[in-house]
């Protein structure tokens, strides 16, 4: 008798169904067998982006604090009135836009590996994916909004809301 | 009348006037080993047995001494008993370990030293796993030399610079200590697991082969090198003293400039 090995992926077919259920013939329990096949380089390009996106981050976070908290006034000095100059400024918009952007995107991809690791069940796993897609979205979409329309004093039927924050006009 | 043997089977006794044989301290511990059978039932339970062992022993040993004297029925995989067949690997005190290279002196034997299978493989009988999704992704990294130029008439030529680029990862012996310590694995049995991609690293920063291409593209998967996430459980785990962690790093680096 010749001792055979496998071809690589050989065990993934169908084929010898009609062995005993026991694995002890070579045959792999179905949870570790590989399915679905490689979505080309989508997880590469994931990990490159986390790494990208950590470093730029840890530039936009610290730039961002540091202006918030510790020039001028300091953290005294923020009111709706201190958001709305610096998102008059484009250089801070797209500072603003590229940090949530960015945050984003790297919590949500951070969220997605750790459901892959975790959700054992492919419902729970689905479930879970589309919950924190439609928050992302949710968020993504709400933040680009304001910093693109925010207004500080905002009028409603020629009656301004209640903040006392605003020069009567 | 029979003296009671202490002493492992495989130690030469030494006659007294030698000296040192008799000198070796002795220490009681408690080993508790986790149980399995399903032809029993189905939940797993801990066994302690209270042994007498000498410094020299290791869980190996303890093992041995339950298995011959104690209870037959306790069932483990060991071979060679030296480190180098890799067949004996198992979770001590919560850490894998192969059984034969773990002195029970280096452990704390103040409490009971707890043995179970190796985790995230299916268990078949008490510290016996199955091992074949292990070797099915060893099998699939295809861990052989594939050269496509001429065969030389004598050995293969490489440089001892070029040899040296590997040399970390030959020294796996397929024990699944690294596989089996990492919390991914433990979740999603598809993952490759460190020990497969140890193997296709070895080929693949081999000068000689001529493959390795093949292999990163089949380690460039979403169960491939991209489900490590750097924890060093492989590392701290492996009884070679490989840098599997390293050398996954050093893959996914291969993928990378290779795509880019």
């Amino acid at each position: 008798m010749t001792a055979t090995i496998d071809s690589p992926r050989s065990g993934r077919n169908s084929s010898g169904k009609n062995s005993s259920g026991r694995n002890s013939s070579g045959k792999i329990a179905p949870q570790y067998r590989r399915t679905g096949g490689s979505r080309g380089n989508f997880e590469m390009l994931a990990w490159l982006f986390m790494r990208l996106s950590g470093v730029v981050l840890v530039v936009l976070i610290f730039g961002h604090l540091f202006v918030n908290l510790m020039v001028g006034e300091g953290i005294h000095a923020i009111d709706f009135g201190f958001v709305a100059g610096k998102w008059a400024d484009p250089f801070w918009q797209v500072w603003d836009l590229a940090m949530l952007w960015l945050a984003m995107l790297h919590g949500t991809n951070g969220v997605r590996t750790i459901i892959n690791d975790y959700a054992e069940k492919d419902s729970t796993r689905l479930w879970l994916k589309i919950v924190l897609y439609a928050a992302t979205t949710v968020i993504i979409v709400l933040g680009t909004l304001v910093i693109f329309t925010f207004n500080p004093c905002p009028v409603v039927d020629g009656v301004p809301l209640p903040g006392g924050f605003c020069p009567a006009a | 009348m029979s003296a009671e043997l202490a002493e492992p089977a495989s130690k030469i006794e030494l006659p007294a006037h030698v000296g040192g044989g008799g000198e070796i301290p002795t220490f009681d511990i408690t080993l508790r080993v986790r149980r399995y059978n399903p032809e029993v039932s189905e939940d797993a339970t801990w066994d302690d047995f209270k042994l007498t062992m000498y410094g020299t022993d290791r869980v190996l040993d303890a093992l041995h001494k339950v298995k011959w004297e104690i209870d037959g029925s306790v069932s483990f995989r060991r071979s060679c008993a030296h480190g180098v067949c890799g067949s004996d690997a198992m979770r001590i005190n919560g850490r894998n370990r192969l059984a034969c290279k773990t002195l029970l002196k280096d452990l704390d034997t103040s409490k009971p030293i707890t043995v179970e299978p190796i985790k995230g493989l299916p268990v078949e009988k008490d510290l016996i796993v199955d091992m074949e999704p292990f070797f099915q992704s060893f099998r699939e990294v295809m861990p052989f030399l594939i050269n496509k130029g001429h065969e030389p008439t004598k050995e293969r030529l490489q440089s001892a610079e070029d040899r040296e680029r590997f040399d970390d990862t030959t020294k796996c012996i397929l024990c699944a200590a690294c596989t089996s310590s990492c919390p991914v694995f433990w979740t999603d049995g598809q993952y490759f697991g460190p020990a497969a991609i140890v193997n296709a690293h070895r080929f693949i920063f081999d000068s000689r082969d001529d493959a390795g291409d093949m292999r990163l593209e089949i380690l460039n998967d979403k169960e491939g090198v991209w489900r490590c996430r750097t924890t060093f459980n492989c590392s701290e785990a492996c009884p070679r003293g490989i840098q599997v962690t390293q050398a996954i790093a050093e893959v996914k680096q291969a993928i990378l400039s290779r795509k880019i």
